[in-house]
């Protein structure tokens, strides 16, 4: 199955069209990254798919389904997204344990004490930050909860906004492994945007690269070892890190 | 040899707690004249809290304490805040982790910059708008004019950070203090901006404080190097020897970086029990 399908997608802010056209499909377990220039949409095509865009035109489908225009609660559960700035996505006057604790509750799930516990653990975050406020936390460990509270709900999709760019080397291994093997366990999917191309190396599948507003080429991962890209802005941009 | 630009010693940031205050910074000591120290360290070792406390801009109930804390001659610890406040921003400045909320909201990101360049020198209306222009191209935003009419929350994650850099360099300070300026930023974006930062250093004298946890990024950008770990720094060296760090958690940071030609299944990660103490 699809997990996410793209047909045609147009975007744009007060009438302005900032992404155009964009077409992809990413598979049911598949790992897909959108990477590519800063300013070109990759974020707003995150937030499309999560219903966080109010102007948009083409299709959506997320595991099966169009997305309408309005707001959808079970098609959140099954999606969630981490943004690409923690702290804007923290309540402020939340401790991070009810921030964890509410989207339980929301979606009726029980067992809430051990679950949060349990997805503290596994970012890396030990009890002394249970009960901090977003401003108590350094940048990294914002980032971490932000990344808890969307593993929470045990999503079938995650949306992933430059998930470790916050993050030291280490920490981010940690993530990133961790990202890995739930992927891997309960057959994720992820759509990922970053800018880092060994960190898509390494998570991803397959690769779509964004310029202006469109996508200019969907490569695959192993494009990173081989420099398999076409269109001149991809080359470049490999070109640039090294590759 | 001259007095260094800032010279800090036995600085401690501390927190109340429920099992008590903890020192987040703790007993952090350097130098910096007109060169690039860069500081690396893992997330929550006190990075942001060293540069936030250089600025005066830790809040009660946290708590700064220091031997010495001087900026070219003057002793910051015991400044009043109303001589505080000309130097933040114009003589020091930083670029903060999270740039998009630590913009104003509700002004127009030009009349920001704008706003910036005043407190360095007073030009006219045209000379002004030619400068902040300028300055947006510089950090390689391609429609600066259209980019000076928005707000914050209208630009993306990368374009925020290049903005922030913008309105931290236009009034010339002394001091730049980076925190993870370009994280959001692809490699030859990054690039240009940190050529723009190092002309700065270069041709004005500016010293910089280079706060990030990409490895390479600060290997390339900076003459020495800072590792800190739980408030402490447990590794100084020159950048071009980062490589040879020798110190089990550098060495441990240094293999968690993926590569382009990646191969592992899993990264490395760091055994903690290594190096601390408890
Ligand atoms: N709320 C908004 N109102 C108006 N324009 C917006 C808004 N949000 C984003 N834009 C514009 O849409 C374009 C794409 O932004 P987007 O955040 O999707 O870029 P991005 O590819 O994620 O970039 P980055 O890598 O820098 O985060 C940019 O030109 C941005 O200024
Ligand atoms: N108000 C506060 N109360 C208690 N602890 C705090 C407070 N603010 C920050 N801290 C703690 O201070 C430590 C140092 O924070 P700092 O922001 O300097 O980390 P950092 O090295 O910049 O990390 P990162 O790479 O994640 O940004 C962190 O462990 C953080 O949780
Ligand atoms: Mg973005
Ligand atoms: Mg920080």
């Amino acid at each position: 199955m699809t997990a996410i399908s793209l047909q045609n997608l147009d975007v744009s802010y007060d009438g302005n069209r900032v992404v155009k056209g964009a077409t992809f499909d990413v598979a049911e377990g598949e790992s897909f990254a959108l990477v590519g220039e800063s300013g070109s949409g990759k974020s707003t095509v995150l937030k499309a798919i999560a219903g966080l865009a109010p102007e948009w035109a083409g299709t959506i489908e997320v595991l099966g389904k169009p997305r309408s225009h309005r707001p959808d609660r079970a098609l959140a559960r099954q999606c969630q997204m981490v943004f690409q700035d923690p702290y804007g996505s923290l309540h402020p006057r939340k401790t991070v344990d009810s921030v964890l604790s509410e989207a339980l509750k929301i979606h009726g799930l029980g067992n809430r004490d051990e679950r949060v516990e349990q997805v503290l653990t596994d970012v890396g975050l030990d009890r002394r930050f249970r009960f901090r406020y977003p401003h108590q936390l350094s940048g990294g460990q914002r980032q971490r909860v932000a990344i808890a509270r969307a593993l929470m709900l045990e999503p079938k999709v995650m949306l992933l906004d430059e998930p470790t760019s916050a993050l030291d080397v280490s920490v981010q291994a940690e993530i990133l492994n961790l990202l890995k093997r739930l992927r891997a366990e309960h057959n994720l999917t992820y759509l990922m945007v970053s800018h880092d191309l060994p960190v898509v190396g390494f998570m991803c599948d397959r690769m779509a690269v964004m310029t202006k507003g469109e996508i200019v080429e969907i490569a695959p991962g192993t494009a990173l070892h081989d420099g398999a890209f076409t269109h001149p802005y991809a080359r470049a941009l490999y070109a640039a890190s090294g590759g | 040899m001259s007095e260094p630009l800032l010279s800090v010693r036995d600085l401690k940031v501390s927190f109340p707690t429920h099992t008590g205050r903890v020192n987040v910074v703790d007993g952090l000591g350097f130098d910096l004249g007109r060169e690039r120290l860069g500081i690396v360290g893992e997330s929550g070792s006190g990075k942001s809290m060293t540069g936030r406390a250089i600025l005066r801009l830790i809040r009660p109930p946290g708590r700064v304490t220091a031997e010495r804390l001087r900026f070219d001659g003057t002793d910051l610890l015991t400044l009043p805040e109303s001589k505080m406040r000309p130097i933040r921003g114009a003589r020091i400045s930083m670029v903060m982790q999270d740039p998009r909320y630590s913009l104003n909201p509700v002004m127009t990101i030009g009349r920001q910059i704008a706003e910036a360049l005043r407190m360095h020198e007073n030009l006219g209306r045209a000379a002004t708008r030619a400068r902040v222009r300028d300055m947006l191209e510089a950090v390689q935003i391609n429609d600066p004019d259209r980019v000076s009419q928005m707000y914050a929350h209208e630009v993306s994650g990368g374009m925020g950070q290049r903005i922030m850099i913008a309105m931290m360099l236009v009034p010339r300070p002394q001091i730049l203090i980076a925190d993870e300026p370009t994280s959001a930023l692809d490699v030859s974006v990054q690039a240009q901006v940190l050529d723009l930062i190092d002309d700065l250093v270069r041709d004005h004298g500016m010293g910089l404080i280079l706060i990030s946890h990409d490895l390479n990024l600060v290997a390339r950008y900076c003459d020495r190097i800072m590792v800190m770990n739980a408030g402490r720094v447990v590794e100084r060296c020159d950048a071009a020897d980062l490589a040879q760090a020798t110190h089990p958690y550098t060495r441990g940071l240094l293999a968690a970086v993926p590569r382009m030609h990646e191969t592992r299944e899993t990264l490395p990660v760091l055994d903690r029990s290594q190096w601390e103490g408890t």
